[in-house]
């Protein structure tokens, strides 16, 4: 396979990746906020 | 005269003098380690075995190629058992305090798939590519982790370019940091509101962190998991000896084996290629693309954001922990001496260190899972 086709199978994967990176990160940062609060909740 | 007939063979191969360069290359990175103190825990290790592996018909090789079987090519045990003293060494406070500086730790892996393309455009195959591209991870554990997986033939050059560009991050970044940036912004200054963190978000961080991230990429649970497992040792609070242990005693003897086993795959015939020096100039790009991403992310959230962020802690979402943070904090300093960015850039990055187990993962998952 010459280069340009090795990038064409290569170019979905870096969208993909970088949309679930920032996707599986944006949970992660709600979730610690509702940890955050739960937390100072029971505390209280 | 049959020693001398076997010299004579020897000096006359083309090999022998490769392996000798390998012997020069094997105290270049021994020198680096102990006069320029880079890395020194794992360039040291590389560099004498790269020369034990490289003398002619060496009795360490042997020895060498068990331990990389067993630690490594099987089932990745020295990385793994690795992240659990790491894990153990972080603390995530910093993150937990103002969590939306994740969001730069992930824009900080851009150059992994950015070099994953143009790796691919030099024609190296896609697990090859994705194995040259995870370098810009910056972390030695999941290199070595995924290029491993993925069954890369080029992984000791990978490893000497991961571990010497982590080194080098204070000369790799603030140049790219400063192309990026106005002197305006380098000056912005952030306030650090210590809020205390409910020691219950610290127990149940690594736990939930571990399931949602093993939900979307399931060859990352393994490095995640054995991160988060040190970090719950360490947060804890009942197992101080055990934390104490994995920090130190732990993390420094794996970190002993897994340099001279990693230096096992430097043999002159496999590594003094072509192919060798591309690697290098790749992971260089990804290191480059990795700094662009976090600080272009920074700029960007500062067009509709009413309290300005110093886009230099995006550079920080660099898994290089702690240089990237501290290169951050000192450049913050040269500006203007009242600014002080340490506990953000230490935030970013070590929001950095998972993002790039989670790139790692979704590599894997990616490649692997055969999706293109």
């Amino acid at each position: 396979m010459t280069g340009w086709q090795l990038l064409k199978n290569a170019l979905p994967i870096m969208g993909v990746g970088m949309i679930d990176i920032f996707a599986v990160t944006a949970v992660i940062i709600l979730t610690v906020l509702f940890l955050n609060y739960f937390s100072n909740k029971i505390s209280k | 005269m049959d020693y001398l007939d076997t010299l004579k063979e020897v000096v006359s191969n083309t090999l022998f003098w490769k392996q000798v360069l390998m012997w020069v290359i094997g105290g270049v990175l021994i020198f680096l380690a102990i006069k320029k103190e880079m890395e020194p825990t794992l360039l040291l290790p590389m560099g004498f075995g790269a020369i034990l592996v490289n003398i002619p018909n060496s009795g360490a090789a042997g020895v060498l190629d068990r331990l990389f079987e067993i630690g490594i090519a099987g089932h990745e045990l020295m990385p793994l058992i690795l992240f659990i003293g790491i894990g153990a060494m972080i603390d995530f406070e910093p993150l937990l305090t103002n969590p939306k500086l994740m969001l730069f730790g992930a824009a900080a892996q851009f150059g992994i798939f950015f070099t994953l393309c143009l790796a691919s455009l030099c024609g190296y195959q896609l697990n090859d590519a994705a194995s040259i591209a995870i370098i810009g991870a910056a972390d030695g554990p999941t290199s070595i982790f995924v290029a491993t997986v993925l069954g890369s033939n080029y992984l000791p050059a990978i490893m000497v370019a991961a571990y010497s560009y982590m080194a080098l991050v204070p000369i790799i970044q603030p140049p790219i940091i400063k192309l990026c940036t106005t002197r305006k912004e380098r000056r912005i200054h952030m306030e650090y509101k210590g809020k205390k963190v409910p020691k219950l978000t610290k127990i149940l961080f690594p736990i939930i962190v571990t399931i949602i991230v093993g939900l979307v990429a399931p060859d990352a649970v393994a490095l995640i998991g054995f991160l988060m497992f040190g970090n719950l040792i360490r947060e804890c609070g009942v197992l101080n000896s055990l934390s104490d242990t994995a920090q130190k005693v732990l993390a420094n003897l794996i970190t002993i084996f897994l340099g001279i086993t990693i230096a096992s795959q430097m043999k002159a015939d496999q590594f003094i290629k072509l192919d060798t020096i591309i690697i290098i100039g790749l992971g260089l790009v990804a290191f480059v693309v990795d700094t662009f991403g976090g600080v272009m992310l920074a700029k960007l959230m500062n067009l509709f954001s009413k309290t300005k962020i110093n886009p230099m802690i995006g550079a920080a979402g660099i898994s290089a922990f702690p240089m990237s943070a501290r290169v951050v904090h000192k450049m913050g300093l040269e500006e203007d001496n009242q600014n002080f960015l340490l506990m953000h850039s230490i935030g970013v990055n070590v929001s950095g260190q998972i993002a790039s187990v989670i790139a790692g993962g979704l590599i894997l998952t990616l490649v692997k899972g055969g999706l293109f």
